[in-house]
């Protein structure tokens, strides 16, 4: 432990109230009263399944998989050390951060559901609706709140979504699942135009803030980047919006072919126009109605919990000295904050050789200490499968980074070739053609050189073990899709795809390649890059400027692709 | 078999469900949609209540302006994964005005019928097996809401308002 004296901090969050309190408990009692109608054979598995995958429980290959909701990304000191008890007590002692951020435990049994959901509710937290064909968990910027670059805090609209799409009575039943992000800034850290749908604070030209509402975006087998609904949707209309989008689509997506029911599809067949325009029918009769529309007092008064923290002043801006490898790593995972004498802190789950996304029970809680130690209590989880300290005061980031190689969580790697994203793989799901993880672990060694990795600079890799595209494949720089060819994992290269505001979809490249090719054929790949890149470009901006001729001629020049 | 559960109660059926090739009974029926547009005008001048069942496909407005003629709506859940009707019921209470009786039909669950409930249902038919306690019991899982719906149910902003 750090310091055992210092108190659990509260942070600036949201905190239930009494009705809060009592939803989440009587959730809780309604979903042991289905498991135990499941395990008295009252409920066949196909009648079980939707129910206990709106609490986030998967069937995977060798056990239940439980999905833990981290609602926009945030957790407190209090609830990352409940997630470490858990994962000890009820897990293998170690958990999954995933691409909606939240947090899987992959070794659970179905009788301990009940009560890992009760110890959940005592820190305010749920498995609600992380699974199934409803609104999934709620994501945000990592940065929210913490830099300066925004509109407003995200958080406070994306806990007004959170509510009110909880157990929503006409749209728990959808078509397929739905996936909402919020953001604030012109720079998009929380993929927003690959969500079914995605709201930004923006400005209009007098000033006043409004929401961009995008939907149609998606990743699977069909990728789609968003379309913009409405560029300027008022405060007050906001959830009624949301409302009239998630209406046309209960009604009028497909039903009949399981590939085919996201709305990207509705929306892609259909047009936009037309999207739009059943969109404000719906929107006006809603806002006719009164009955979601959002007074400024409710906002404010869900603003105030996350009210920004009494930031010291008078702290010096300068980043302290502490050698060379503080310094790369200051360089790379460590990002401008707001206040003056702040930043904020990336710590990558990713160091090359471990497991992206994961952490251990032991991790969690030394993390959870530098949370109370440096953070003011708070942690964010990332889209990228990392966490974020949202508020460090810069002279204390030396002895942050100290802690984090004990940990083994200090790469200097944020953003770059070994920041990887992937799925679980064909090491745990159930719906995977091949491995992900052993994937990640083989690229991130082969480019673990530290100055190699500088060298390169922004370059994100995404890799997927199916076409679902958890491991967001198509909006990699350089994607990864694991496929099975008569029970052989090949991997194909997707170059040229952006997660970023600069979204696109990325292009496949060819054939498949082996699992002991894939990885030199990355390096071959970089190393055009290396040569034909003009100065600052990232790989992105090279590929998009000479197209995908010389990458694929040398990515196959010595591969046996299939 | 299936019995009825209207506003809290098991109720007596008073409509004929009847095939759309079959010959009409006297008193109440219920028909399907591709019926009542083909026997409009002939349906509507028997005057007796008279109900339509529609499809988990089959968008109310469909009714048109012939919905006030309907003492009754059945919709229907073709598989209990099949979430259209909950849009389609509250269309009808809402943006339709229809005030008479909407029923679910087919394949739900327990686990729905508060749902069902809130978006404007006011009949079930269930099989033998669902109880009238069950039914209660299943209004009663979750005390308050986060979103307003047609039941006109407080919503947990208006409680928290009101503290």
């Amino acid at each position: 432990m750090l310091n055992t004296l210092v108190k659990p901090a509260q942070p600036n969050m949201y905190r239930y109230d009494e009705f809060d309190a009592q939803f989440v408990s009587e959730r809780v009692n309604q979903f042991a009263g289905q498991v135990a109608r499941r395990l008295s054979g009252e409920l066949t598995e196909d009648q079980f399944k939707p129910l206990r995958l709106m609490n986030g429980l998967y069937l995977q290959l060798h056990a239940y998989m439980l999905r833990i909701a981290v609602p926009y990304g945030t957790l407190s000191s209090r609830q990352m050390r409940k997630l470490a008890h858990i994962a000890r007590t009820y897990d293998k002692g170690f958990g999954h951060f995933t691409t909606r951020t939240n947090l899987q435990l992959n070794w659970i049994r179905l009788v301990d559901v009940p009560e890992i959901l009760r110890e959940l509710a005592s820190v305010e937290m749920h498995c609600i609706q992380t699974s199934g064909n409803c609104v999934r968990n709620i994501t945000a910027d990592q940065f929210a709140g913490a830099t300066g670059e925004e509109i407003e805090d995200p958080r406070p609209l994306a806990e007004i979504i959170r509510q009110w799409s909880s157990l929503h009575p006409e749209f728990v039943f959808l078509a397929r699942k739905f996936k909402i992000a919020v953001g604030a800034t012109e720079k998009d850290r929380a993929a927003l135009q690959w969500h079914d749908m995605a709201v930004q604070a923006v400005k209009n030209a007098q000033g006043r803030v409004g929401y961009r509402v995008m939907a149609g975006g998606g990743m699977g087998r069909t990728p789609y980047i968003a379309h913009v609904m409405n560029e300027f949707v008022e405060r007050e209309d906001i959830l009624a919006y949301l409302e009239a989008v998630l209406r046309v689509y209960n009604q009028d997506s497909r039903r009949d072919n399981i590939h085919k029911q996201r709305i990207k599809i509705l929306i892609n067949t259909i047009g936009p126009e037309e999207m739009r325009r059943r969109v404000v029918r719906e929107f006006e009769e809603l806002k006719r109605m009164g009955t979601l529309q959002l007074p400024r007092e409710e906002l404010d008064r869900i603003a105030a919990y996350f009210a920004p923290p009494n930031f010291e002043t008078g702290l010096s801006d300068e980043m302290p000295d502490a050698g060379p490898d503080f310094a790369n790593w200051a360089k790379t995972n460590v990002h401008k904050h707001k206040a003056p004498g702040y930043a904020i802190a990336t710590i990558t789950l990713k160091t090359p050789g471990q497991v992206p996304g994961d952490a251990t029970a032991d991790q969690m809680e030394v993390i959870a200490d530098l949370m109370d130690a440096f953070s003011l209590g708070e942690v964010r989880v990332t889209h990228e499968q990392n966490l974020v300290l949202p508020h460090v005061r810069k002279k204390d980031l030396p002895a942050i980074y100290a802690k984090l190689k004990e940990l083994d969580f200090a790469s200097p790697n944020s953003g770059l070739i070994t920041d990887i994203i992937a799925c679980p793989g064909l090491d745990y799901c159930d719906l995977a053609n091949a491995r992900s993880i052993p994937i990640a672990q083989k690229i991130a060694r082969k480019f673990e050189d530290l100055d190699r990795q500088h060298e390169i600079g922004e370059l994100k890799i995404k890799i997927s073990g199916c076409i679902n595209a958890c491991g967001h494949h198509h909006a990699g720089h350089i994607g990864i899709l694991g496929v099975d060819k008569k029970g052989v994992e090949f991997y194909q290269l997707i170059l040229g795809g952006s997660g970023a505001e600069d979204a696109s979809i990325g292009t496949i490249m060819g054939p498949g390649f082996g699992e002991h090719e894939i990885a030199e054929a990355v390096e071959r790949v970089i190393d055009v890059y290396l040569k034909e890149r003009n100065p600052g470009e990232r790989f992105l901006d090279t590929y998009r400027r000479i197209g995908m001729d010389k990458f694929k001629a040398a990515a196959y020049r010595e591969s046996q692709a299939a | 078999m299936t019995r009825l559960i209207r506003n809290g109660a098991y109720a007596e059926d008073i409509y004929a469900p009847v095939a759309d090739d079959a010959a009409l009974p006297d008193g109440a029926v219920i028909v399907s949609l591709a019926r009542f547009q083909k026997e409009r005008d002939a349906l509507l001048a028997r005057n007796t209540p008279i109900g339509v069942r529609l499809e988990a496909g089959q968008n109310p407005e469909l009714l048109g302006a012939d919905v006030s003629h309907f003492s009754l709506i059945a919709l229907e859940f073709p598989k209990f994964r099949d979430g259209r009707a909950f849009s389609w019921a509250r269309m009808l209470r809402t943006r339709l005005g229809f005030d008479g009786e909407i029923r679910a039909v087919g394949d739900f669950l327990y686990d729905q019928v508060n749902y069902q409930h809130r978006v404007g249902f006011d009949a079930w038919e269930v099989p033998d097996h669902f109880t009238l306690e069950m039914f209660q019991r299943a209004l009663q899982e979750m005390t308050n809401v986060y979103q307003p719906s047609t039941d006109g149910k407080k919503t947990i902003r208006e409680l928290r308002a009101g503290r």
